[in-house]
C-alpha cells in the first residue's frame, strides 16, 4: 500500500525497543507515558488556542466583521496574548464557597477531555491507547466532564452557577442517550468498537457512504446530540450569558476560567474527531470503489492531513450551528431529545440492524 | 398525527438549512465585510452625511458666515455649551446693528443633540465630520467658531 510510507507504527516501535534496550521495562513504560503526556499537553495547548482564534474569526466573518486582526499577522497571536493576560489575573476567592471542590472542578473538566483524547487515532499507528472498546471508552470518559461542571456550579455558592450547572446536568443526561445510540448504529455496521479497526474497515468507502440512509441519519443525530453534549450554542443553556451571565463558571477568574474555556474547545475538537473517525473514515483517504488511479492519488496525502481536514470541516459545522441558531429553551431542549431524536434513533438502530442482517450494505 | 410528526421533522430541517445557508454565504463572501480598519484607512476615510462630529459655523470662501448673533442656539442648548458674545456695529447707512463678536462652543459639554443646528433661523450652524477630538488640555475643548475677521454674509438678516 502506498500510504504505508506514512505508517508511524514502525517509528513508535523503534522508540519502544530502543527505550527497552536501555532501561528496565518499568522505566521504559514510564518514559513512554511521560513522552505521550508531553506531546498531548503541547497538542492540547496549540489546538485549544488555535480553535479559540478560529472561532472568533469564523463568527466574525459570518457576522460581516473582521474579528481579531491586530496581534501578529491576521491576529494569529491574539489568543496567546489573551492567555498571558489570564495567567496574570487574580484568582478571586469566593466567600462561603466550597474551597476544595471549587478548586478541583476545572481540573476534572480538563482531565475528562484529556482522557478522551488518548483513544483518538490521529494517523496510522498514531494512537496513544487502542482499546478494543474504544467508542465505549470515549463516550464514558467524555461524560465525566459534566461532574466537573456540576461541582463548579454547586461549590460556587451562586445561584447563577447552580442553575447553569443543573441545566447542564439535565442536558447531558438526555443527550448522552442520543450520542450513544447514534454511535451504536455504526458499531452494528462495523461489528467492532475498536477505533483503529473502524478506521481500517472504511478503506473501501466511508461509513457515511456505505451505510446507506441509517448512517446519514446517525451522522445528523450525532452532530445535534454532540453539540448539545459539549454545551455549545444553540444548546448553551448551561452558560447562557444573557440570562445567567456565564452559568457554571460565573465565579471563576484567571487561569481557572481559562481551563473551562479551553476544555470547551477541546471537547469540541474531540467530538469532531469522533465524528470524523466514525462516519468519515478518520485518517483513511477517500477511496472510491475501483478507481485505482484516483485511490492512489488520494493515498499520497498523509493520513494526518486527512484526519485534520475532516475534523476541521466538522468543527466548522459546529461553529456554524452556534452562530446561526438561537438558543433553545429548556423545555424545547428536552422535547427535541425525548420526542424527536430518541424515537428516530431507536428506529434507526432497528433499520441498520435489518440492513446488516440482510447484507444490503456495501 | 404520524404524518404531521414526520412532516414537522423535515420542515424543521429545511428551516435550519435555510439559516445555515445564510451564515455560510456570508462566511464564503468576505467582500461583504463592513468593518473598517480605522487608523490605516485614515486618509481615505469619509464619514457619512448624517455623522455628527462637532458643531461648526459654516464659512464661505470670502470668509463670510450667516450667523446674525440672535442667540437662539444659546437659548436652545440644553447643556449650556454655546455662548454668544454679541456687539453692535454701525452699518454703511449709519444704522446701529447687532452682530456676532464671538460664538463660543464648549465641545466638552456638547451631547450632539443637534438642537442648535435644527433651530438656527439662518442655517448658519452645521456638523463637521472631524471626530478625532482628543486633546491633552481641557481648555482646548472650548472653541471660537467664527473665524478671525469674518463678516456676516450679505442678504442674511
Amino acid at each position: 500500500m502506498p500510504f504505508d510510507i506514512y505508517d508511524l507504527s514502525t517509528f513508535t516501535h523503534w522508540i519502544d525497543t530502543s527505550l527497552r534496550a536501555g532501561m528496565s521495562p518499568f522505566w521504559a513504560v514510564f518514559t513512554e507515558f511521560v513522552l505521550v503526556g508531553v506531546v498531548f499537553l503541547a497538542f492540547y495547548a496549540v489546538v485549544g488556542l488555535f480553535l479559540v482564534y478560529a472561532e472568533r474569526r469564523i463568527c466574525a466573518f459570518m457576522q460581516c466583521r473582521l474579528g481579531p486582526n491586530r496581534v501578529g499577522p491576521g491576529g494569529i497571536f491574539q489568543t496567546i496574548a489573551d492567555l498571558i493576560k489570564l495567567l496574570f489575573k487574580e484568582l478571586i476567592y469566593i466567600k462561603n464557597a466550597d474551597k476544595i471542590l471549587f478548586n478541583i472542578a476545572p481540573f476534572i473538566v480538563i482531565i475528562a477531555s484529556f482522557l478522551a483524547l488518548a483513544a483518538i487515532p490521529f494517523g496510522k499507528g498514531l494512537q496513544a491507547m487502542d482499546f478494543n472498546i474504544g467508542i465505549f471508552y470515549v463516550v464514558a470518559v467524555s461524560s465525566i466532564g459534566v461532574i466537573g461542571i456540576l461541582l463548579a456550579g454547586w461549590s460556587s455558592n451562586s445561584k447563577y452557577s447552580l442553575i447553569g450547572a443543573l441545566r447542564s446536568g439535565a442536558q447531558i443526561i438526555s443527550y448522552e442517550l442520543s450520542v450513544g445510540l447514534s454511535l451504536i448504529v455504526i458499531v452494528i455496521l462495523a461489528g467492532t468498537m475498536q477505533l483503529s479497526e473502524i478506521v481500517e474497515m472504511q478503506r473501501d468507502g466511508w461509513f457515511i457512504f456505505t451505510g446507506h440512509l441509517p448512517a446519514v441519519i446517525a451522522f445528523i443525530i450525532f452532530m445535534i446530540a454532540s453539540t448539545a453534549e459539549i454545551n455549545r450554542g444553540p444548546f448553551d443553556l448551561a452558560e447562557a450569558e444573557s440570562e445567567l451571565t456565564a452559568g457554571f463558571h460565573t465565579e471563576y477568574s484567571g487561569i481557572k476560567f481559562a481551563f473551562f474555556f479551553l476544555a470547551e474547545y477541546m471537547n469540541m475538537f474531540i467530538v469532531a474527531s469522533i465524528a470524523a473517525t466514525v462516519f468519515w473514515g478518520g485518517w483513511m483517504p477517500l477511496h472510491i470503489g475501483s478507481w485505482e488511479g484516483f485511490n492512489h492519488a488520494m493515498d499520497f496525502i498523509p493520513p494526518f492531513i486527512w484526519y485534520l481536514g475532516k475534523t476541521a470541516v466538522i468543527i466548522y459545522l459546529i461553529m456554524l450551528f452556534k452562530w446561526t441558531f438561537p438558543r433553545l429553551r429548556i423545555d424545547q431542549l428536552l422535547t427535541l431529545e425525548w420526542k424527536y431524536l430518541l424515537p428516530v434513533n431507536l428506529f434507526n438502530v432497528l433499520l441498520m440492524a435489518f440492513i446488516v442482517l440482510k447484507g444490503w450494505h456495501f | 398525527m404520524f404524518f404531521n410528526y414526520i412532516g414537522g421533522i423535515f420542515k424543521g430541517i429545511k428551516t435550519l438549512l435555510t439559516g445555515m445557508k445564510v451564515t455560510s454565504s456570508y462566511f464564503f463572501r468576505p467582500s461583504k465585510i463592513v468593518t473598517q480598519k480605522y487608523p490605516e484607512n485614515r486618509k481615505e476615510l469619509k464619514m457619512f452625511d448624517s455623522f455628527k462630529g462637532e458643531v461648526i459655523l459654516t464659512h464661505n470662501e470670502n470668509n463670510e458666515h450667516k450667523c446674525t448673533g440672535c442667540g437662539i442656539c444659546e437659548i436652545n442648548c440644553p447643556n449650556g455649551s454655546i455662548e454668544i458674545v454679541s456687539m453692535f456695529i454701525t452699518t454703511e447707512d449709519g444704522k446701529k446693528k447687532k452682530a456676532i463678536d464671538k460664538h463660543i462652543y464648549h465641545l466638552g459639554m456638547c451631547t450632539f443633540c443637534a438642537l442648535c443646528v435644527k433651530t438656527c433661523p439662518s442655517n448658519a450652524l452645521d456638523f463637521g465630520k472631524d471626530f478625532e477630538q482628543a486633546v491633552f488640555d481641557r481648555a482646548r475643548l472650548t472653541k471660537i467658531l467664527n473665524k478671525e475677521g469674518s463678516k456676516l454674509m450679505k442678504g442674511v438678516e
